[in-house]
């Protein structure tokens, strides 16, 4: 008997200390979220060229502000799925940075869209089942609040932003779909040519 | 009042014929949720030569002809009536506070926002919650059903498409006085929304590696999000550490590849 009772007391005891260090940790998280959406929010509004839609200069602001915050090896990690194991050293720099320059842009591509904004932290929700949390943000204005969502994890001391929802759509997980449909296509360098390619063609519009 | 509903039947015979010659870019593995990608395809197709063509162009017109202060007052007249059918579902729903708060914004706006033309209510922070059908169905576990691009009308699913029928029972040109100008609302409803979306179909084009599917994942998690209004279960995410080992930073053994094969994608 006591053989399945000291399991069970340990399971408790280690449960009470992790929900209550979960609890402390989504607070860290969520203060972390506001920081940085009232850092963009402010520098946008102060900057004119961001005013003006000026859109490379929203992707400096994302990249200074936003990016340092994210876990783009765990990002990139997940968008590619499966395959990433059989990636060379070279093929996953390549990957991680093209795939960073593309998440720039949609993310600076949705705030160009904002103008006299203002955002609010609603709701911290943990993830079932590891420690990660989701917090919850809406971006409010002269229409309909539109959702602004952050997935974050804490692998080491500090938590990063490991996927972003918009309006109702996972940016990350959204892109595994798109990319395995690249993967099955043309494989590992199928992807990276493509969105190789698509960055260019971006890049010369904007 | 019955006579638009014939218009999507014809349409989608319009769209059928037009699709014939097409090219079906199957992306090799159906995806579950999609099972008619190929006749999707072609409709999705359809629609985009449409648009191009005309909605696009229309909307381009709309918006250099009439200044932002018109239109955001057709937008809010629009969304006013729109705000009505909107507290209706969210009472249909049993969300009783946000129901009664959308038809205070109704009443808000339509007394003191001349009657929709401003929207003062959002102000005082009786901000726009959207609801359709669409959402009452799934509220009460209707699933979504299959995917399915409508002609014209654009990314949408079963039980969505067929809501848009009530939907459209009570939509704004139901209340015009004759038949041609409900068309006439009707075509002023779909020259607005075009005119709004003008910039997020401009950023899908830059950031879609394939639109179709961009366009339908983002259909599919965004109705998911809207049922669930906005906490929709996380469970699906968690394959997301699958491709990696736990911890972040070390590259992944070549061994372990064959040991861990994820469960690649989730059922959503």
């Amino acid at each position: 008997m006591y053989k399945r009772l000291i399991p069970f007391l340990a399971t408790a005891a280690l449960t009470v200390v992790v929900s209550a260090s979960v609890r402390a940790a989504e607070a860290a998280a969520d203060a972390l979220v506001r920081q940085i959406s009232v850092d963009v929010i402010d520098t946008a509004k102060a900057d004119k060229a961001i005013q003006a839609g000026d859109l490379s200069r929203i992707a400096t602001l994302v990249d200074t502000k936003v990016m340092p915050h994210v876990a783009f090896d765990v990002v990139t990690r997940s968008a590619v799925g499966p395959k990433w194991r059989e990636a060379t050293p070279d093929q996953r720099a390549k990957l991680q940075a093209e795939f960073k320059t593309l998440l720039v842009r949609v993310y600076a591509g949705a705030l160009a869209q904002l103008k006299d904004q203002t955002v609010e932290v609603t709701k911290t929700v943990p993830v079932p089942g590891g420690n990660q949390v989701v917090v919850q943000t809406e971006v409010r204005g002269k229409s309909e609040p539109i959702k602004l969502d952050y997935r974050l994890d804490k692998p080491a001391d500090t938590w990063k932003i490991i996927d972003v929802n918009v309006g109702g759509l996972w940016l990350v997980q959204n892109y595994r779909t798109q990319f395995a449909q690249e993967l099955a296509k043309g494989g590992l360098d199928g992807l990276i040519a493509t969105l190789v390619e698509r960055n260019k063609s971006a890049g010369g519009k904007g | 009042m019955n006579t638009p509903r014939a218009a999507p039947a014809a349409l989608l015979c319009a769209a059928l014929l037009a699709s014939g010659c097409a090219t079906v870019t199957g992306a090799g593995a159906p995806t579950p949720e999609d099972p008619w990608e190929s006749f999707n395809r072609k409709v999705y197709a359809f629609n985009d030569t449409v648009d191009e063509a005309v909605m696009k162009p229309v909307a381009k017109a709309y918006k250099a002809v009439l200044p932002q202060l018109v239109r955001t007052g057709i937008s809010n007249v629009l969304g006013n009536i729109g705000d009505l059918w909107s507290a209706a579902n969210h009472l249909l729903q049993g969300k009783l506070q946000t129901g009664l708060d959308m038809g205070m914004r109704v009443v808000t706006n339509t007394v003191f926002g001349l009657g929709g033309l401003l929207d003062p209510a959002t102000e005082m922070g009786l901000v726009r919650r959207s609801e359709d059908f669409g959402q009452t169905l799934g509220r009460w576990g209707v699933g979504p059903g299959p995917y399915l691009v409508l002609p014209l009308l654009g990314p949408s699913t079963l039980r969505d498409g067929a809501s848009l029928i009530v939907d459209r029972q009570f939509a704004a040109s139901t209340l015009a006085k004759s038949d041609n100008l409900g068309y006439a609302v009707t075509g002023v409803e779909l020259v607005n929304l075009r005119a709004n979306l003008l910039d997020t179909t401009q950023l899908l084009d830059a950031v879609a590696l394939d639109r179709y599917s961009f366009v339908r994942q983002a259909y599919l998690s965004r109705r998911l999000d809207q049922v669930y209004d906005g906490a929709p279960p996380l469970a699906p995410m968690d394959n997301l550490e699958d491709p990696g080992d736990e911890p972040s930073k070390p590259a992944d053994p070549a061994s372990a590849a064959a040991a861990a094969k994820p469960a690649s994608s989730p059922a959503r």
